[in-house]
């Protein structure tokens, strides 16, 4: 779509917070913990379903007009926006539900011990991924939606309902980033402030990926990843500057990301 | 007419009293500054404001025991005025300003957070506004600098990271051969680090530090630091965490089975002992930063201050809630000191600050010396335990208790160099 998405740090809070509350309150009603990953899941489909096409059509739909970066500072003024929505729904206490993340219990990698949530999370990343390329790739929908991001004037032209797949769009995007969300809250304290963090990091991910790039996202995603991880463990002083400095070198080589889309120039 | 009568006498008696009189009964604005909002609102901020409002409630009321029964400060009411303390230094700089100059507060108290403190010091000197720091925890406050107009009423980590060493050296018998750390990339975590380390150092000679990690302030996920620790393999892991990054460490670390593997200390685990009973195993080193809380003694005002606050709020006082008690207390009790050195009226900034000066005061934590950082600077005793499990209820077991003196560094002398030649007097 074209829009540097800033209302995903929101998405993602308010995946975990729906998580924490829904899932927190059937448990404490009785329902057997094993249901909790349904619930997950559950919870981020019905907040982003609501709130979405709220932001889609109530605000988004008369800015595509304008200029990216226009709509990039309306994304993140939404962001803090729904910051503060969220601290009037919750309030400002945490929110913990713990159960799905010590219920599989725990495997030994050599002298290291992993919760089997750990591959619960990687598996739903992985799908997540998979997925979204299968759709945008083999499927109508997702070849309409390549038309609509690549000239949405011809798609118009061509019959194309640009406007709901706008809307498609935009919802299934907000999914993905309320899993995201809906899946950490058993590992983390869910407060106020939680998408910050994830925004900046996702940001220096798709930067490093190319934007628009599905394959350079996951890239960028795994090696973020790896280098912090490693940073972490040889050397502590610099993981929070090893993140910008791949950034950095990635830029300087190629300055539109590692998976960089060509475009066309339109004469 | 009787009615009439009355009502002239009194106006004729109001319009005569003496200035100073009048005066006395103006109330004292108080600018309370703490997080409201943001991720400390939940631990700090929520249970300090709600502390002072206890206290501002209480102290107009004339209903906080004795030595603490006279009208809020030396008879004049208390007006509080309230400001978030989220968002950055700069922020709290501007915010501080408008107290002082905009709304001409008469004192400020508040601040949670080490490097607001650090910013604001310096323009509480420069506006000559009378600021008691309330929680804030580095020491580098009256150890890089001497103020005249600021005072804080709680001690520093200091006294927290060598009470946990004194604590951990004793509860390990002193087979501690590494140590790790995972704190807050910041004042707090940065200085709590290195005094726990200098301090095992000396108490533990020959003592390897495993690791040192210090991720970013709230950066809320923590797994690449504990697998680092876990493959460190260190006897004792020391973490300073607070607030939703605490929380969030202790249920990351859980069922990765770091608690089973180290000693594992959270020297403000206080805080989360009660929300998170179930993730904290026995055996786990919990601090309050002082007395406060399940380490507070057993005295009026703290049987008073903690059944006034739990019945209110429903949860018992955190020790940011003791804290910020123990800062109006501290406050009014230099203030009615000032007061009476001044034959009953009201004092002076200057006369209320000469009176704090190495003022010692009862709190409901129990004795507070004013005898650091040229008597600007508290210090207290403290308390270390282990969480035990006792009916699904948490407890601390074990407990210890340090004198003042000896988890504190004597006037003049910084943290660092008293922690290097030994703790020396």
């Amino acid at each position: 779509m074209k829009i540097v998405n800033v209302t995903h740090g929101s998405f993602y809070a308010l995946g975990a917070y729906a998580a924490a509350s829904i899932t927190g309150a059937l448990l404490a009603r009785g329902m057997p913990p094993s249901l909790s990953y349904a619930v997950l899941l559950g919870s981020a489909l019905l907040v982003s379903v609501i709130v979405a096409p709220l932001i889609e059509r109530g605000i988004l739909r008369f800015m595509y007009a304008k200029d990216e970066v226009v709509i990039l500072l309306i994304t993140y003024a939404l962001f803090l926006i729904l910051e503060d929505v969220i601290k009037m729904i919750w309030g400002v206490n945490p929110y913990f539900i713990a159960e799905p993340y010590g219920l599989l219990g725990s495997f030994d990698v050599l002298d290291l011990t992993y919760p089997y949530y750990n591959l619960i999370l990687v598996g739903v990343a992985i799908a997540c991924g998979a997925g979204l390329a299968w759709m945008l790739g083999s499927t109508r929908t997702g070849k309409l939606l390549v038309a609509v991001i690549h000239d949405t004037e011809v798609s118009r032209a061509m019959g194309i309902n640009v406007d709901r797949m706008y809307l498609y769009t935009f919802t299934f995007g907000s999914l993905l980033a309320a899993i995201g969300g809906a899946f950490t809250a058993p590992t983390v304290s869910v407060v106020p402030a939680l998408g910050v963090e994830v925004i900046v990091l996702s940001f220096a991910v798709v930067v490093i990926g190319g934007l628009g790039s599905l394959p350079g996202a996951a890239l960028g995603a795994v090696m973020v990843g790896l280098v912090r991880s490693a940073a972490i463990h040889y050397l502590p002083q610099a993981e929070l500057f090893v993140i910008y400095l791949v950034m950095a070198m990635v830029l300087a080589f190629r300055p539109r990301g590692l998976f960089s889309i060509a475009e066309a120039r339109k004469i | 007419m009787y009615f009439v009568d009355r009502l002239v006498i009194a106006m004729t008696a109001a319009a005569f009293a003496p200035a100073a009189s009048l005066a006395q009964e103006a109330p004292l604005k108080i600018g309370v500054v703490t997080f409201l909002s943001g991720p400390a609102a939940s631990p700090f901020g929520v249970p300090a404001r709600n502390a002072a409002e206890i206290m501002v409630e209480m102290l107009n009321g004339t209903k906080v025991p004795a030595p603490y029964a006279a009208r809020g400060f030396g008879g004049a009411a208390l007006q509080m005025q309230l400001v978030d303390e989220s968002g950055p230094a700069t922020t709290q700089v501007t915010e501080f300003r408008n107290l002082a100059q905009r709304d001409n507060v008469d004192m400020v108290i508040g601040y949670v957070s080490s490097g607001n403190c650090l910013a604001v010091a310096p323009v509480a000197e420069e506006l000559k506004k009378l600021t008691v720091f309330f929680d804030c925890g580095t020491p580098r406050i009256f150890e890089e600098k001497s103020y005249k107009y600021v005072f804080r009423t709680a001690s520093t980590a200091t006294m927290d990271s060598v009470g946990a060493a004194l604590y951990v050296k004793e509860l390990k018998a002193g087979k501690i051969k590494s140590i790790a750390g995972v704190n807050q990339n910041y004042a707090w975590g940065q200085d709590s680090w290195v005094d726990f380390e200098a301090s095992m150092k000396q108490l533990t000679p020959g003592v390897q530090v495993a690791t040192s990690q210090m991720p970013k302030l709230f950066a809320g996920q923590y797994n690449a630091e504990i697998s680092t620790v876990l493959g460190a393999k260190a006897d004792v892991v020391h973490s300073s965490f607070w607030d939703g990054d605490l929380e969030a460490f202790i249920l990351q670390a859980g069922p990765r089975g770091l608690f089973k593997r180290s000693t594992v200390i959270l020297t403000t685990g206080e805080t989360a002992m009660y929300k998170l009973a179930e993730h904290i195993p026995d055996g786990v080193v919990i601090g309050a930063r002082g007395p406060y809380g399940p380490y507070a003694p057993d005295n009026e005002l703290n049987r008073w201050f903690s059944k006034t606050f739990a019945d209110r709020y429903g949860v018992p006082p955190n020790y940011a809630a003791y804290q910020m008690a123990q800062a109006i207390l501290g406050t009014k009790a230099a203030w009615e000191k000032a007061q009476s050195a001044n034959g009953g009226n009201r004092p002076s900034t200057d006369q209320a600050i000469a009176a704090f000066e190495r003022l010692t005061f009862e709190s409901p934590a129990g004795k507070v010396e004013m005898v650091i950082g040229a008597g600007h600077q508290a210090i207290t005793e403290t308390a270390y335990g282990v969480s035990k499990l006792v009916k699904g209820k948490m407890t601390v077991a074990n407990v210890k208790r340090y004198p003042a003196t000896m988890v504190n560094p004597p006037d003049g002398v910084k943290a660092a160099d008293w922690i290097a030649n030994g703790f020396k007097k």
